[in-house]
């Protein structure tokens, strides 16, 4: 698989590429050039099997990561190939026409971090949330417990207790705080 | 640019448009009556739920509530975590028969709805059509402490924190998850109010029926069924 590999990088000019495990690798690759790999992977290389596409928030950097999880179930090989795209405006080329259901990830990740995805079919339509007109919900900016208080109903009275101390005063009320060192254990 | 021609999709919806068992017609009621019926639109009633008065004999009212807590019919509707605890229950280890607890797959045969850990908004909106399709009396069984307080969901932009502003809660299980034991418990203590009868949540849902929708559309943002499903 290395020679493999290395055939990727002279073709596609990888930015980044880590060996996560013996079979397992993670490829960094600018936008343009992401969807590109994924088709000569599937269509060259025998990756027949896409697992999932995934995104992080990169709040700092001002950059979403896709990851698209590849499988190669004859060699038991796994890729995955990573691409940063803008935060702002977020868009990405759809890949729905190689797998059926990366419309399915895609209409998620629209709903859920605002990634517009061209041309996927009914990108447009809910996914989970339904009727929302907030900001979506798994971007970093979003405040998931302001918007529960300010939602729902908090019932009152709710305590969070530090479990180590909570189960010391309920179990050994006596005990002192900080355990005593035998000398002969020294 | 608007295309001229119909894909098959369209040709066919026009076709069933114009087709002659979708025409609007006259038809004759079973008590005489001669209404207008138009089969490509949804009918439905926008008659106000009404409360279920209790006999008025004391005694008839006591045995029918005897009789109401020994036949609980569930809805076989899961939501959440909980909805595993459910199977168990009618295996011949646990046995809910022995208690007259039986599942049913529509509501309209059902009497108790198991509301079964964290509720998502998504999900609210079908409880509500369901618990509604419901008949009198019925009784609502909340399980987890997600129902209570939000449980380990508690500051989730998609889950509920309490299940009792949005459809009236009879009987809370507490739990992460509550085993089927506790479970039956709950159901036994369901049969203690009925057999008292305090299981009247379901008159209350009615008394503060503006109280209860004003909460669901609060959050439910694409209402896009009729106030009262029944």
């Amino acid at each position: 698989m290395k020679n493999l590999i290395e055939r990727l990088h002279i073709k596609y000019s990888l930015t980044d590429i880590v060996n996560q495990r013996d079979n397992f690798v993670y490829l960094t690759i600018r936008k343009e050039n992401a969807i590109d790999l994924v088709t000569y992977l599937k269509d060259y290389e025998g990756f027949s099997h896409f697992v999932l596409l995934s995104c992080v928030d990169w709040i700092e950097e001002g950059k979403f990561q896709l990851s698209y999880f590849l499988n190669q179930p004859n060699k038991k090989f796994d890729i995955t190939i990573r691409t940063m795209i803008d935060r702002e405006n977020a868009e990405m080329q759809s890949a729905h026409h190689l797998w059926k259901h990366i419309e399915t990830y895609q209409r998620e990740l629209r709903e859920m971090y605002g990634i517009n995805f061209p041309g996927s079919p009914r990108i447009e339509e809910n996914f989970i949330l339904e009727g929302w007109d907030e900001i979506p919900p798994m971007r970093r900016e979003f405040d998931t417990k302001k918007y529960s208080e300010k939602t729902f109903f908090p019932r009152e009275g709710r305590i969070t207790y530090d479990p180590a101390t909570y189960m010391k005063d309920k179990l050994y009320p006596n005990a002192p705080i900080t355990a005593k060192v035998n000398k002969k254990d020294e | 640019m608007i295309d001229d021609k119909l894909n098959n999709k369209q040709i066919e919806d026009v076709s069933k448009f114009f087709a002659p068992e979708n025409k609007k017609r006259n038809v004759e009621t079973p008590d005489g009556q001669i209404i207008e019926v138009n089969p490509l639109t949804d009918y439905f009633s926008e008659a106000r739920p009404k409360v279920h008065e209790p006999n008025s004999s004391k005694v008839v009212e006591k045995f029918l509530n005897w009789a109401r807590a020994e036949s609980l019919w569930v809805l076989g509707f899961g939501t959440g975590c909980g909805s595993i605890e459910i199977p168990p229950l009618l295996t011949p280890r646990f046995d809910a028969f022995r208690f007259g607890v039986q599942m049913r797959p529509t509501p309209r045969q059902s009497n108790v709805i198991i509301i079964s850990g964290y509720l998502a908004v998504k999900t609210l909106k079908r409880v509500i059509r369901s618990y509604e399709q419901m008949q009198n009396p019925k009784y609502v069984l909340a399980l987890g402490s997600c129902t209570i307080n939000g449980g380990m969901y508690y500051d989730s932009y998609n889950t509920i924190n309490r299940l009792d502003k949005y459809i009236p809660v009879d009987v809370y299980v507490a739990g992460c998850m509550p085993r089927p034991e506790a479970l039956l418990a709950g159901f036994m203590k369901l049969k203690e109010l009925i057999k008292a009868g305090k299981a009247e949540n379901a008159n209350k849902y009615v008394e503060n029926f503006d109280e209860y929708k004003a909460n669901q559309k609060k959050i439910i943002n694409d209402w896009n069924m009729p106030d009262y499903n029944w």
